[in-house]
């Protein structure tokens, strides 16, 4: 089945601005990260996605329906988590999502119940009965996913869930989506700006720039493969490409640095042997997960 | 994680469980946020401070209608008939209205949520048409709920058992009538102007301004010297559009001084309530305009 599928969708709010531009593309379920820069056309493709906005042409099908036309019967099954507040300050978390799942059309009893799960989900315990005006940044994301969650959609969209979160927040946050993708089984669109972000807890990627698809890709197969180590040497970079390939290390030369495929727990040690062996000063030697970056390297998302 | 819970155990983490219940349909959806909205425009389950004053506007309300239940008790003569009860309370409703309208609607926008509503099967029409209702029903309550204890009291005390009562009855229901008219008519009006704007003061001074601010137009309109215009003149505002219609189907029950009040309508009540209809309609589809295209 496919997730979402768009055939060259075009979304133009004036006759001057186009937000999407014949953009076509086909994810499967999984957690999908969609980058670009700020107004690449990521909110808007999402405001279409969910029936929100119309399109000015092409199609659109999320979990196989039209949102253009069956757009109660998308949003039924769909959560979105809106990049801007959109909490009441004067009501607490417990009740306001209660409220949100009451109007996805859960029962009065089910709708209380989901929700203390949900916040429960997203770590809100006894807070959740606290006003969500007192709340911090990082609570009211939070929240703002639990509302997502309250209704057990089929697919979330997540329109910048970091947005305004510490770094610890922001690791917080995204190894909640990566748990909703992977154990709750509910499909997960995440928005953002940061490709180094969100290539960590996904298995597509979608890029799009200027309301065009830029690169779309399935991660998928390269995580189990591609985990890679980058050594980079001052001087004797062919060398040390030489030795370690009579050792059977595959290595791509990548610039100053060399790429060698982490086969096994003791490449790391026989990298260092090679490099100590041939007296090089070296100068870095880390863990790079694969070449998503690369993929994606084009200057538009690149520079963010 | 799938050990039993049992008895005294300690409650472990029983991971995400996808829901398989029902889920209504549009009818429970709508009457989920029209009971959420009569609620918040009272101010249940919101902070003592939301619930100051429209339970002060309760007060009065009540508290005048026991006291006109307990004078006619007394001098057994009535002092302001159902019908003439909403017409003496119309300052209050004004204000009632001015500050639960910005409640249910400006806050909303304020607040940013309702991409939060729209992203559910919550329609936008149905969204706009449920908080009318609910600010409709809140108004409504406010003025016949007084009605109803004045008409408890008078019923317990009329002295001719059964005939009494329904007596007391025909009296009653034209007021219940009369005070539905007054809350349909308050509450479109306030409601569409409040949905203008996110900010709730400017959204209750608005509502305000325009039920007082046309009280002068109607006033200088009176006192003009050609009598048609003096008999139109309550066209100008929407409390005194309700009152001439009032007037137009109360006139026994609104005029108990036998000289005519002070409202002169001549014979353009039709119009009067023409204009009921019309603008209750005007509002409604200005309403759902509105939240046709309103995107934060």
């Amino acid at each position: 089945m496919t997730l979402i599928e768009t055939q060259s969708l075009t979304k133009r709010y004036t006759d001057r601005v186009t937000a999407l531009d014949d953009l076509t593309v086909s994810v499967r379920p999984g957690i999908v990260g969609l980058v670009g820069a700020n107004g690449a056309g990521k909110s808007t493709l999402i405001k279409i996605l969910l029936g929100l906005l119309p399109p000015t042409s092409g199609q659109v099908r999320v979990l196989g329906l039209d949102p253009t036309v069956d757009s109660a019967a998308v949003r039924a099954r769909v959560g979105y988590m809106p990049e801007h507040d959109c909490l009441p300050p004067d009501l607490s978390a417990a009740e306001f999502v209660t409220h949100l799942g009451r109007l996805s059309g859960l029962p009065r009893t089910a709708a209380r119940e989901r929700a203390s799960e949900a916040l429960r989900h997203v770590g809100l315990y006894e807070e959740r009965y606290r006003q969500v005006g007192g709340y911090s940044t990082g609570m009211k994301q939070r929240v703002k996913l639990a509302q997502a969650l309250v209704h057990d959609p089929d697919l979330l969209l997540l329109d910048e869930p970091t947005n305004g979160l510490d770094p610890a927040g922001r690791d917080a946050m995204l190894a909640l989506i990566a748990r909703i993708g992977a154990e709750f089984g509910i499909s997960v669109v995440v928005c953002s700006h940061l490709l180094g972000e969100v290539e960590r807890i996904c298995d597509a990627l979608v890029a799009i720039d200027g309301g065009k698809l830029l690169r779309s890709a399935d991660l998928t197969e390269m995580t189990t493969v591609t985990d890679v180590l980058a050594v980079e040497v001052s001087e004797g970079t062919d060398a040390l490409a030489a030795r370690l390939r009579e050792q059977g290390l595959g290595v791509t030369v990548d610039g100053r640095q060399l790429l060698v495929v982490l086969a096994a727990a003791d490449t790391y040690d026989r990298i260092l042997t090679a490099v100590a062996d041939l007296d090089l000063p070296l100068h870095r030697l880390d863990q790079r997960r694969h070449r998503v970056a690369e993929l994606f390297s084009t200057r538009e998302v690149a520079h963010v | 994680m799938s050990e039993a819970v049992g008895a005294g155990s300690v409650i472990h983490d029983i991971g995400y469980q996808r829901y398989t219940g029902p889920r209504l349909g549009r009818g429970y959806v709508f009457g989920s946020l029209y009971s959420h909205a009569l609620r918040t425009a009272f101010g249940l389950g919101r902070s003592v401070k939301a619930k100051l004053f429209p339970w002060f506007v309760i007060g009065v309300v009540v508290v005048a209608a026991v006291v006109f239940t307990a004078v006619r008790a007394q001098i057994d003569q009535v002092i302001v008939t159902y019908v003439q009860f909403a017409d003496a309370m119309s300052f209050l409703t004004i204000f009632f209205v001015a500050v639960a309208a910005p409640e249910l609607v400006s806050r909303d926008l304020g607040s940013g949520v309702l991409p939060l509503y729209f992203s559910r099967p919550l329609r936008r029409g149905d969204y706009a048409l449920a908080k009318l209702a609910a600010l409709a029903t809140a108004v409504f309550l406010l003025l016949a709920g007084p009605q109803l204890i004045m008409f408890i009291g008078a019923a317990f005390d009329t002295g001719d058992g059964l005939s009494g009562v329904w007596r007391e009855f025909t009296d009653f229901a034209p007021g219940v009538a009369y005070a539905g008219l007054w809350a349909v008519m308050y509450a479109s009006v306030a409601l569409v102007i409040a949905s203008l704007t996110g900010k709730r003061a400017f959204a209750a001074g608005g509502v305000v301004a325009v039920f007082l601010m046309t009280a002068p137009i109607v006033a200088t309109l009176s006192v003009l010297p050609s009598t048609t215009a003096n008999q139109l003149a309550g066209l100008a505002s929407p409390a005194t559009i309700v009152q001439g219609t009032g007037v137009w189907l109360f006139r026994d029950q609104l005029m108990t001084e036998g000289d005519g009040g002070d409202m002169d309508i001549g014979g353009f009540g039709w119009l009067f309530g023409l204009t009921v209809v019309l603008l209750v309609a005007a509002c409604v589809a200005l309403l759902l305009a509105r939240y046709r295209r309103v995107a934060k």
